[in-house]
């Protein structure tokens, strides 16, 4: 049974306490939040939904392998082709390697991933549970002693926070092949002496610290995508909506942490 | 297809609603309900679009939760009793949507399979296969085994989404209005289904439906459903002698090729 105040009826209500567009901004925050707790509450509850959350682990990878191993790669190597000029200028293009990669692993690999995953798994998200949603599919689901939550929610934000932390390594790393490339063919650089400099300078905290934002962003991409699917109303236009919704939210989320995750980390320095 | 020799047990009382009383906004869709449904009885549903028929099947399988009132399914009042209660109780409860609601990311085997394999743990992969196809002869798709929800016809789909709720043998059935939008032979297929089931697991069920063929076959009761009560509930003779034009209507338009009931 719905445990939110957003179920499927519609409440009237003639009184607003301000006006109708800030009380439902206020009221959309407390649905929210009512979706993380219970998200939380099922996430730890027995039984856990394995089988379904590999199965969702493997989609986030399909969904988006391709799409990051090649705006990886070519970020990778235009930021490198772009930043020699001024490295050059002071004749430091033999930072080069490092300059690169530090931009790689700390902001880029991450905001380039969780920026693709809100496009593609994100909106996917949206779109399937708004469509099982308005189909009845939910509700079909819940009759059959099956908790719709757990089954579909639950393993589907699980499993791209923890495929995020995945991939962004894995694009960091695609993108420093990209500049590896890049810096090989001008200045003729050899792969050993390239990763060496590059990892001189990245340290374990800048590692740490991109893992860190891509399991905030995979969260926020996970509830995002099936809040607004799980709640979809009023049919196909619904569906739309909730992909569309998804995908704006998250992006506009993802940009929010970035900035405050950034502060704070710079302040533990 | 002789319902008279279904046992209807008059002592064990499996669904009973007392004055339920569910609005939507300003809506009041079901305004003082009461209904009683005997072990193996069916109740047949009728009552003009928009009356709130899937509301009250909705509310008893606790989809949505009623303003007030009582609702009881075996004893146990669906809005008041907890989440792992309530998902023992609709383990015996098979709920066919009016559009059927098929999970349409699964084929036919895997949309059957699913509630199986979800509510019972210890069937191995032979029963599980048995139990499909059996419950596919039933709704007389066996062919349809692998395809998609996406290549069957609407009067298909909903025949599978039937055997998606007979698969775990419920003790209710909540029929959505089965046989509509059917061709007569497929409704004759699904009125002897709704009948077998009654008689072979001893089902209670509620039928909601428009067709009155469907009500008097499979019904032991029909209930008609009228501006949120029951107008009125009893035998299909006993009901359709009514006066009540509204009750009058639904007859004529059924059995009657009546020249009164259209403007020529
Ligand atoms: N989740 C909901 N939110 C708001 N209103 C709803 C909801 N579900 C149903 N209603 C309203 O309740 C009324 C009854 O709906 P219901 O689906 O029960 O009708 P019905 O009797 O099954 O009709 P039909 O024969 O066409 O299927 C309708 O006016 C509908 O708009
Ligand atoms: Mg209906």
């Amino acid at each position: 049974m719905e445990s939110t105040s957003k179920n499927s009826d519609i409440t009237a209500k003639k009184k607003y306490l301000i006006s109708k567009g800030i009380d439902g901004f206020f009221e959309d925050i407390y649905d929210l939040y009512q979706f993380i707790l219970r998200f939380f509450k099922e996430a730890f509850s027995a039984p856990v939904e394995w089988k379904e959350i590999v199965n969702q682990c493997y989609q986030v990878g399909y969904k988006t392998l391709l799409l990051v191993s090649v705006t990886g790669f070519i970020t990778g190597t235009v930021f490198t082709k772009q930043s020699r000029p001024s490295l050059s200028a002071f004749g430091a293009a033999s930072w080069l390697p490092s300059l690169v990669s530090i931009a790689i692993i700390k902001t880029m690999a991450p905001l380039i991933t969780a920026l693709i995953a809100a496009g593609k798994v994100g909106s996917n998200m949206g779109a399937e549970l708004g469509s099982m949603k308005v189909t009845e599919q939910i509700d079909a689901m819940e009759v059959s002693a099956t908790n719709p939550f757990k089954f579909l929610v639950v393993s589907r934000i699980l499993a791209i926070t923890f495929m995020m932390p995945v991939l962004v390594l894995y694009t960091g790393l695609v993108g420093m092949m990209g500049a590896y490339l890049n810096v090989h063919s001008n200045e003729l650089t050899s792969f050993t002496s390239f990763f060496i400099s590059a990892f001189k300078s990245i340290e374990f905290k800048d590692i740490f610290s991109s893992l860190f934002k891509a399991l905030c962003y995979g969260f926020t991409i996970g509830v995002a995508g099936c809040y607004q699917g799980y709640y979809a109303q009023n049919g196909t236009q619904g569906v739309g909506r909730a992909a569309n919704l998804a995908v704006v939210f998250s992006m506009f989320l993802i940009f929010v942490e970035e900035l405050l995750i950034v502060q704070v980390l710079n302040s533990f320095r | 297809m002789d319902k008279k020799d279904t046992q209807i047990d008059t002592q064990e009382t499996v669904i009973s609603i007392k004055d339920l009383k569910k609005s939507f906004g300003p809506l009041n869709v079901l305004n003082g309900v009461n209904l009683e449904i005997k072990k193996g009885e069916n109740v047949a549903v009728l009552g003009r679009s928009g009356t709130g028929k899937s509301v009250l099947i909705k509310i008893i399988s606790g989809l949505l939760k009623p303003d007030s009132g009582l609702v009881k399914v075996f004893g146990q009042e669906v809005d008041k009793i907890s989440e792992k209660e309530l998902q023992e109780l609709r383990l015996k409860i098979g709920f066919s949507f009016q559009n059927s609601a098929l999970y349409d990311s699964m084929s036919v085997r895997e949309n059957l399979k699913f509630p199986l394999v979800r509510n019972k743990r210890d069937l191995n992969d032979k029963e599980v296969n048995e139990a499909i196809e059996s419950v596919l002869n039933d709704v007389g798709l066996p062919q349809t085994i692998n395809q998609m929800p996406s290549e069957l016809s609407g009067g298909q789909k909903k025949r599978i989404g039937i055997a998606r709720t007979l698969i775990l043998k419920p003790e209710i059935m909540l029929y959505d209005e089965p046989t509509s939008g059917l061709d007569p032979i497929t409704c004759i297929e699904l009125n002897n289904l709704i009948l077998k089931v009654q008689k072979e697991y001893r089902t209670s069920s509620i039928i909601i439906t428009h067709d009155l063929t469907c009500a008097k076959i499979t019904g032991n009761k029909v209930a008609i459903l009228n501006e949120g009560k029951f107008l009125k509930i009893g035998g299909f003779e006993e009901v359709f002698s009514s006066h009540d034009t509204y009750i009058k209507t639904f007859y004529d338009y059924n059995f009657t090729e009546n020249n009164k009931i259209y403007e020529r």
